[in-house]
């Protein structure tokens, strides 16, 4: 496939990465008045003609893309093309931003002050911010940075403040304009406000689709908006969505620009401002509205040490050489350019495959803690405990010792992966986990020298959230929250180990170790998990050879023309990174066993994840279920869209409902294939 | 339209011609072979007393007696020349100097066509100076090679019929002794369509229609003109304004290309808002094929009997027969003609002006060639020189219409914040269309290689394809090493309806490059298809040849193809016209 260009094999242990500066350290010795009041003049689009907000408004409402939809909506409706203009209008009203250097200025001052209090260091890297300015006067620029965090676009545009680098335009979910003042500030620092769905609209879709165009066509700013579509509860990347992506690419396409440099930005939390409470959310607790109100309740989260931010700036993209060989761009010779199309199969397919490779460039420049292998390490381990009924007992746990040196076989394990892990080598191992325990002290227990999560049973002192007393459902559920937030971390080394950890299990649940079958197995596990984890789009082959390919470089395993074997050595590895899917593999079989047998035939979207969950508590009540991960309503979704994707189920449109229809003769065989059965019942697990 | 020398017209040809416009043959002249290359240059662009060199104080100078620019010293195009490409007068490529016969490979001869030949009187040579003449066109590949001595595969013979019978008796022969025809009408092609196919190893004839050059006869009635295929352009002008005539077809090549040429590319001229493209002016056409002659049977000016036979021979590149003679339209010669030229502040405020003007005055104004370059004019206040662009008009007709289209298109002009800047600027951006082929080989004596070459796209995509083509050509050059930036820029030169005609300008100083003529094939090919990607043609007038064959496909659709292809099949089913161009 086409893909191969795209995701080239390579060798991570060739990946060169820039050095940090952090940001904040001249923060703190000088003046932040005189910062957020300095001299600002970011350089610019070589082509640029500067022009005023209201003038980007008319360019919009006058462009021939708008008029045609205009007309044709007219039409439709039977409206006065007039009040469809004005319509329009204030679609664009409500949707601009309003950049203004004063509040730019205001939010600089303010965002010293709350980022010296809660981080400890903000490191940019710096050759990074050179590309960028580089890259922004050449050719219109598209800002695409991760999203973990509401912090994420404040953070993005302090950072391009401080280095006096042209200040994007900021797509923003309409729901921040919620919040009264704050989303007028926002508004005026170059947030634009989308709404969140608004499928059939047209008119919403042609003023959206001009706004963006018209400030990326004439390099008015750099375009910014997240790949994800919103903030990743789990720190796994979400699934790219295409909408926005499709419209910043339409100007190169269409022959309008000469290029577009697309940035991916990584942007990577010691510790994540929203961690418990993304877990509840991810929990069933709904998320809260945003209000202004409820910011500033968090303001008990100013007091914390959230420990360092690092950004990566990524290595421009160029569209064009994207596209080069891939779209046709002929095709756009035969319409006028302004009839608005539906982008052709090539062109979807080239976007696509361009949004996962720039997720994956995202993850790959995520710069990993200590702290991430030790959530990784301490969750295999508390499942383990529950295994052997020690989860109770003086053993429960592991030593620090003990835990060190796992961590450090997995320090270097993750470097022969090519991971970008952030280890300060000159500081004794020790210390190093011990600082990071003691940063995320909430989420851990240290008693007589063996560390474990802080899931605390009924007569265990009280962590985080976690009532004595409380009802056995409400317990698992505190339960949940800290093992969902350990693993939030865990799921940033995820991309790391993901390739070798399809492969480990695929090779346990293949019948032989024959190398087609466990290519069929990894092929399966792959397809299988394409909405859980990114996985680019026909590259099966590619994640395939590169699995095999890093875990015969480190001597797990030999393979031959026709077998895949494991190494003595190898057994270490393999068993974390079986370990590590197989929350995963479970969350999944227990999902196709609810259908099978719970699942009614009055199923729909909306009650499939309370359904779930309330299998999944009895489950986990009644001790068949080990991972209490599983209660995840995003992976609940991930499993629903894989089947929904593999016709194992099927959605009806009703009235006022949709409803879902199992397959359940194909489901079955899903949950077979995953793993056969369930691992026996444990009777006697006295976890509760 | 262009002032010539005050000598008037040059003379190509040594025999001195007495025409009798009103009988319907003209005197039958004598022929004499080979006489075009004693005046013209065999390495470079046109007449060998003409060109651009610089003297002994290093100023620019133009040789010659021909052009107003003759015997000019032109101080400002040293600095223009050094800082643009950043060459120097130290540093020179001079081209060898004589034809040298002996890197010519001997004629690959048919004896018995040979000797049939004989038999017919029409005259031919074996000469390797006339074979090699007529091998190439202009294309920057075959300049090049020629200036370095390098001739590769060219014609074993060059025939002179002198009429439609000779090609027809030429053509008879050719068939029956399986030999390659080339037509050759001016040698002015710029898409390798007169390179011979180095895989063709039949006796290859150039037939060489210079001496079929007459006027056979005027219609004034009709305004129509009978001319033979072979004649060049300013000769069938000076002829025409003998009687009070002209066509107005003047395509920048017109002091050498051949009528026959441009039926064969689909030419067109700079004064086509008023008087059509070559389509629009042919009558009639006459051409002789393996087949036979194809030629409609009478004159009507428009017929609805299928599809029309010229636009199977309109375009044809040689591949289909020779175009023997050619009816035409003529127009009673201008009684007024005015210069003008309008400087805009930038290159889009120009291309919207010369739109506007285009709707509102259609057939009147013929104005044409925008530069994005500060060419001439840069004190203008408040125009950023580097972004100034330049319009040059030229109006035609009775001269009250003239003056009262004049002050339209200023006015409109104004609108887009275009400035009058004189008719001498006017008058001299035409000129400059004639000249600008020799300023390419003052180039080439100093390491600098260019061409230009032409699309023709609707008009919403014009700036796009400016922009994207120029910097397009700056980021090939860059990638494949050229070590100074290159000149890259264009002018809006045909407008239309629908969209306008644009021209790319592209040359750049090789020192360092090991192969430069490669480096440029490459970019030119890298040009041309980001010209496809936005919405250009493949060519508006320079022809496919052999240089653009491999986009055909693309360009007109694989059932396209197999018509052009069919067509080829049924008329020259032994490929007798083996240029190879075009399919």
């Amino acid at each position: 496939m086409a893909s191969e260009a795209v995701y080239s094999h390579r060798d991570p242990m060739l990946k060169k990465r820039d050095d940090f500066e952090d940001i904040l350290e001249e923060r703190r010795n000088c003046s932040d008045l005189r910062y957020a009041l300095k001299c600002y003049t970011p350089v610019v689009y070589k082509g640029l003609t500067p022009c005023k907000a209201g003038v980007l408004k008319n360019m919009v409402l006058q462009s021939d893309q708008l008029h045609y939809v205009i007309n044709q909506v007219s039409k439709e409706t039977g409206k006065a093309p007039e009040d469809v203009q004005e319509e329009a209008s204030a679609i664009l009203e409500e949707m601009a931003h309003r950049m203004q250097l004063s509040t730019v200025r205001f939010f600089a001052f303010t965002l010293c002050k709350v980022f010296k209090t809660l981080f400890r260091s903000i490191c940019v890297n710096e050759e990074g911010i050179q590309r960028l300015q580089q890259a922004i006067q050449e050719h219109p620029v598209v800002l695409l940075p991760s999203h973990r965090s509401y912090m994420d676009f404040l953070l993005m545009s302090y950072i391009l403040f401080t280095y006096d680098l042209a200040l994007p335009v900021i797509a923003a979910g309409m729901d921040f304009m919620g919040m009264k003042i704050v989303g007028e500030m926002l508004r005026m620092s170059g947030a634009f406000f989308i709404r969140r769905s608004f499928g059939g609209d047209k008119l919403y879709w042609a003023v959206f689709s001009e706004y963006v165009k018209t400030i990326l066509k004439n390099g008015l700013a750099p375009v910014e908006f997240f790949l994800e579509g919103t903030r990743s509860r789990t720190a796994k990347s979400l699934t790219p969505k295409l909408g926005l992506l499709n419209i910043v690419m339409d100007p190169f396409l269409k022959g309008e620009v000469f290029d577009i440099n697309v940035v991916p930005v990584s942007i990577s939390y010691e510790r994540i401002l929203e961690e418990t409470l993304y877990a509840r959310e991810l929990l069933g607790v709904p998320k809260p509205k945003e209000s202004t109100s409820g910011l500033f309740k968090a303001r008990r989260v100013l007091s914390e040490d959230y420990g360092s931010i690092h950004v990566y700036f990524g290595q421009p993209v160029s569209v064009r050489s994207l596209a080069e060989g891939r779209v046709n761009r002929c095709q756009f010779n035969l319409t006028p350019r302004h009839i608005p199309k539906r982008p052709s199969d090539d062109v979807h397919s080239f976007v696509n495959a361009a949004a996962y490779r720039l997720v994956r460039a995202q993850e790959e420049n995520m710069v990993l803690k200590p702290w991430v292998l030790l959530a990784s390490l301490l969750l295999q381990n508390h499942h383990q405990d529950l295994d052997q009924d020690r989860a109770a007992g003086p053993e429960r746990g592991m030593g620090l010792d003990e835990l060190t040196e796992e961590a450090l076989w997995l320090r270097d394990v993750c470097r022969q992966y090519g991971a970008f892990l952030h280890w300060p080598d000159h500081v004794p191992p020790s210390e190093v986990v011990s600082s990071s325990l003691d940063l995320h002290r909430g989420l851990v227990r240290i008693s007589e020298g063996r560390v474990r999560l802080a899931v605390e049973h009924a007569a265990g002192p009280s962590g985080p959230g976690v009532h004595p007393g409380a009802g056995p459902e409400e317990q698992l559920l505190n339960q949940a929250v800290v093992v969902l937030s350990c693993a939030s971390y865990r799921n940033q080394a995820l991309h790391v180990f993901l390739r070798p950890a399809l492969l480990a299990s695929a090779m346990h649940i293949a019948t032989s170790s024959n190398k087609q079958e466990v290519f069929n197995s990894f092929s399966f596990l792959r397809n299988m998990f394409s909405n859980e984890f990114i996985l680019c789009p026909g590259a099966t082959m590619q994640d395939f050879e590169e699995a095999c390919f890093l875990l015969v470089k480190t001597g797990v395993l030999q393979i031959t023309e026709q077998e895949v074997l494991s190494t003595h050595r190898g057994h270490r590895t393999l068993a974390f990174l079986t370990r590590m899917m197989d929350p995963f593999l479970q969350g999944y079989q227990v999902i196709c066993m609810f259908l099978c047998e719970e699942a009614s035939e009055a199923l729909t979207e909306k009650t499939f994840i309370p359904a779930v969950r309330g299998f999944m508590v009895k489950q986990l009540l009644s001790g068949r279920l080990r991972y209490t991960e599983v209660l995840s309503s995003d992976l609940q979704k991930n499993a629903l869209a894989a089947l929904l994707r593999l016709g194992a189920v099927l959605k009806t449109k009703g009235a006022d409902q949709t409803t879902l229809k199992v397959n359940r003769v194909m489901v079955n065989s899903l949950e077979d294939t995953l793993g056969g059965k369930l691992p026996t019942q444990k009777a006697a697990v006295a976890r509760l | 339209v262009i002032e010539w020398t005050p000598g008037g017209i040059p003379s190509i040809h040594r025999v001195s011609k007495s025409v009798n416009l009103n009988s319907s043959y003209l005197k039958k002249k004598q022929c004499f072979t080979g006489q075009m290359q004693e005046i013209m240059k065999w390495n470079g662009w046109g007449y060998v007393d003409s060109k651009f060199q610089f003297n002994k104080k290093g100023q620019a100078e133009f040789t010659g007696k021909r052009y107003r620019l003759s015997g000019m010293v032109m101080p400002a195009l040293k600095e223009w020349f050094e800082s643009t490409f950043g060459a120097s007068l130290q540093h020179k490529t001079p081209a060898s100097a004589i034809p040298n016969s002996s890197a010519v490979q001997p004629p690959i001869l048919n004896e018995a066509f040979v000797e049939d030949l004989k038999s017919t009187g029409i005259p031919f040579s074996q000469d390797a100076e006339d074979r090699v003449f007529r091998a190439h066109g202009h294309c920057l590949h075959e300049i090049f090679a020629l200036r370095e001595g390098k001739v590769g595969r060219v014609p074993d013979m060059v025939v002179w019929p002198s009429n439609h019978n000779d090609v027809v008796k030429i053509v008879e022969l050719a068939c029956k002794h399986n030999v390659c025809l080339i037509p050759y009408g001016g040698g002015t092609s710029v898409s390798s369509a007169l390179e011979c196919p180095p895989e063709e190893t039949r006796t290859i004839v150039s037939v060489d229609t210079s001496q079929m050059n007459r006027i056979l006869w005027i219609d004034e009635k009709n305004l129509t003109a009978h001319v033979e295929a072979g004649i060049v352009g300013q000769e069938l002008e000076r002829l025409l304004n003998e009687s009070g005539y002209c066509t107005g077809h003047e395509p920048d090549s017109m002091e050498f290309s051949s009528l026959g040429g441009w039926v064969a590319t689909r030419a067109s001229g700079m004064k086509k808002n008023i008087y059509g493209n070559i389509e629009d002016l042919v009558v009639h056409i006459r051409m002789v094929t393996p087949q036979g002659v194809i030629e409609k049977s009478c004159q009507g000016p428009r017929m609805s009997t299928g599809p029309d036979i010229h636009h199977f021979i309109l375009g044809s590149e040689g591949t289909l027969g020779v175009v023997t003679e050619v009816t035409m339209k003529i127009r009673p010669m201008p009684e007024y003609q005015k210069y003008g030229s309008v400087v805009f502040p930038n290159f889009e405020q120009g291309v919207a002006c010369l739109r506007e003007v285009l709707t509102l005055i259609t057939n009147v104004f013929a104005g044409h060639a925008l530069k994005p370059q500060k060419f001439y004019i840069t004190k203008f206040k408040g125009f950023d020189p580097n972004r100034l662009c330049v319009a040059t008009l030229l109006f035609e007709g009775d001269r009250e219409r003239v003056l009262q289209h004049e002050k339209q298109v200023y006015d409109i002009a104004a609108k887009f914040g275009g400035l009058a800047a004189g008719e001498d600027n006017g008058q001299r951006g035409y000129m400059l269309t004639f000249v600008i082929a020799y300023l390419r080989d003052l180039g080439m004596d100093y390491y600098v290689i260019g061409e230009s070459f032409e699309t023709s796209v609707p008009w919403d995509r014009v700036l796009d394809i400016c922009r994207n083509v120029k910097e397009r050509i700056i980021r090939e050059c860059k990638e494949r090493g050229v070590q100074f930036p290159p000149l890259s820029t264009c002018r809006v030169t045909q407008t239309y309806d629908a969209g306008a005609c644009v021209y790319f300008y592209f040359a750049f100083n090789y020192r360092g490059l090991s192969d430069p003529v490669h480096v440029y094939e490459q970019v030119e090919h890298a040009a041309r298809d980001e010209i496809l990607a936005n919405g250009g043609s493949l060519s508006h007038h320079h022809g496919v040849g052999k240089l653009r064959k491999e986009w055909m496909r693309e360009t007109v659709s694989r059932v396209g193809m197999g018509m052009l292809k069919s067509v080829k099949d049924y008329v020259d089913p032994g490929n007798i016209f083996g240029n190879r161009n075009l399919l």
